[in-house]
């Protein structure tokens, strides 16, 4: 699988994050290998990313996975830059995209890479069509186009129809579903998804998994998934990351990660999968 | 007994300073003075030129439009007609200029001190105890500088009700752009919104039902201000609750205090209407 990439789309290079006042200090402690408790009771800082290093390949759906807390949901904020990394290096195309200043930050999001959220993220003031259609308004698209392009994504995702609702009137599924539509109607060679199904009920959770892999079929987008159930990663992982106090554990296909777990911590996600079949 | 060499008092400085205020800078505030007397001025010529069926209807017309309720707005029409049948339609209409000028003012005071209040921190920490003191402190206290600047009539009337009616604005606009879901702001800030798409397309609008409750706790605050405005010459119904007090006129003065009553009530209903969100947005 591996060796068919011919270029890294995301470049993550010993990145650190740290949350709190002494972030400097922190880092130093952290730097010596001591424990990210300790770390915490010295600094009253916490560490959110440690010393975190990996390459994800262009068209690939890449799992990032781990408990809550640790530090997927931060991680993935790195690259589309909603947080800041306190050290280390993140190249997106080869592109050091840390050194952006605000304006190429806001171009870099409005054309190259686009989010969708655990709890949506929707603006409840604003009707589907206009949400779906928020990247490319954002942008300055023309109204034509937006409307255009919001009503061909707004159908492929199955919301024919409900073009006027308002977000609260629909279900939980539907409003993921809107959330997926404005991620794709930005069109960007990257998709992030935080939790993005962890909150829709099993059924759906499959269908919308189902509705994604088919979608990635004709798109070949990069996605980047984090969740936090083994069996979502490796359904729809093409390569899945194991997280643990914000340090990669292991970096594998489905089948490396199930086989030949790295550690005791992988270990035990994989046996609770079997054990529940 | 408090020891005497502890004591100081900061009476003399404040005294020399303001002296020197009205000296350095008479000039700038007669004009501004001036230019606002004119506003208002216009304002309540017009008000008082309009033919009282006019401005009836007209009231109607907004409360049709704010409430969409055939009984309030008829209720609100009722009401402001029965204040002209005891004989203060002219009265009305000076407080109304009154309260609709420090309103305007307020608003364009109030909401943009919110929007720079909820984006920084320390500002915020600066202005919430400087809020806390103009709504506190007795009017009278800086009525006396006020009119020294600006003379007696409307003017300082104005401002004495800008100090005491935009403090809720401002903290209701802070508070309403602080309340909008966290998510929300990330996710447009992940599609790449600059500043200005941010605050007019997400932040002001969530916002709205907050900066309505805002500016309708500052109408109802201008309006209870009303009748220390009149002890320093600004006409209209309070003047008449003050001559009702003077001359022990119980009658009169209730008459005027009802009609206070019933513009804040027509007031309070239709700004709060315009308050509520159109498509019921929320949880």
């Amino acid at each position: 699988m591996s060796g068919t990439q011919t270029m890294n789309k995301i470049e993550v290079k010993n990145v650190f994050k740290i949350f709190g006042a002494r972030a400097e200090d922190a880092l130093k402690l952290i730097r010596q290998q001591k424990a990210k408790d300790q770390v915490l009771a010295e600094t009253g800082c916490v560490v959110g990313v440690n010393d975190l290093s990996l390459s994800i390949g262009s068209g690939e759906i890449f799992v990032i996975m781990g408990l809550s807390g640790s530090g997927k949901s931060t991680l993935v904020r790195h690259f589309n830059r909603l947080i800041d990394p306190t050290s280390g290096e993140i190249l997106v195309d080869g592109e050091d995209i840390l050194q952006y200043d605000m304006q190429a930050l806001r171009e870099f999001r409005r054309h190259k890479i686009s989010m969708v959220f655990q709890s949506f993220g929707l603006l409840p003031h604003r009707t589907v069509l206009d949400n779906v259609a928020y990247g490319l308004k954002v942008r300055g698209e023309s109204k034509a186009m937006c409307a255009e392009r919001a009503l061909h994504w707004i159908n492929t995702v199955g919301l024919k129809g409900y073009e006027k609702s308002y977000p609260h009137q629909l279900s939980g599924g539907m409003r993921q579903r809107v959330g997926l539509a404005r991620a794709l109607a930005a069109d960007t060679d990257i998709i992030l998804m935080d939790e993005a199904f962890s909150a829709l009920d099993p059924l759906i959770r499959a269908e919308m998994q189902d509705q994604l892999l088919e979608l990635q079929k004709t798109l070949h987008k990069t996605i980047v998934f984090i969740t936090h159930d083994l069996d979502e990663a490796v359904r729809i992982g093409n390569r899945i990351a194991i997280l643990k106090d914000g340090r990669l554990v292991q970096v594998g296909t489905p089948k490396e990660i199930l086989y030949q777990p790295a550690d005791e911590y992988v270990d035990r996600f994989v046996q609770r999968r079997v054990a529940s079949l | 007994m408090f020891p005497k060499n502890f004591t100081f008092s900061i009476a003399d400085w404040v005294n020399g300073w303001v002296d020197a205020l009205v000296t350095h800078y008479g000039d700038l505030f007669r004009h501004i003075s001036d230019t606002l007397l004119w506003a208002i001025v216009n304002l309540e010529g017009l008000l008082r030129m309009m033919p009282w069926w006019l401005m009836l209807a007209i009231v109607g017309g907004i409360a049709w439009h704010a409430t969409r309720k055939a009984v309030t707005t008829a209720v609100i029409v009722g009401l402001l007609f029965l204040v002209g049948a005891v004989g203060l339609w002219d009265k009305l209409m000076q407080t109304l200029a009154l309260m609709l000028v420090a309103t305007l003012i307020s608003v364009l005071v109030g909401i943009p001190l919110g929007i720079l209040s909820a984006r920084s921190d320390r500002l915020r920490a600066v202005l919430m105890p400087l809020l806390d003191i103009m709504q506190t402190m007795p009017s009278f206290v800086y009525l006396i500088p006020v009119l020294m600047l600006f003379g007696l009539g409307k003017v300082p009337a104005i401002f004495a009700t800008v100090i005491y009616a935009a403090p809720p604005l401002i903290r209701l606009t802070d508070l309403g752009i602080r309340q909008v879901d966290g998510e929300v702001m990330e996710a447009i800030n992940a599609f790449g919104a600059n500043r200005l798409q941010q605050l007019f397309g997400v932040q002001l609008p969530l916002a709205l039902p907050s900066i309505m409750a805002g500016i309708n706790q500052t109408t109802m605050m201008a309006l209870s201000m009303v009748v220390i405005a009149s002890m320093i010459g600004a006409r209209g119904l309070g003047e008449d609750v003050l001559v009702g007090i003077q001359t022990l006129n119980v009658g009169r003065g209730l008459e005027a205090g009802l009609a206070i009553v019933i513009l804040a009530v027509v007031i309070d209903r239709i700004t709060q209407a315009y308050g509520r969100p159109r498509h019921g947005v929320g949880k």
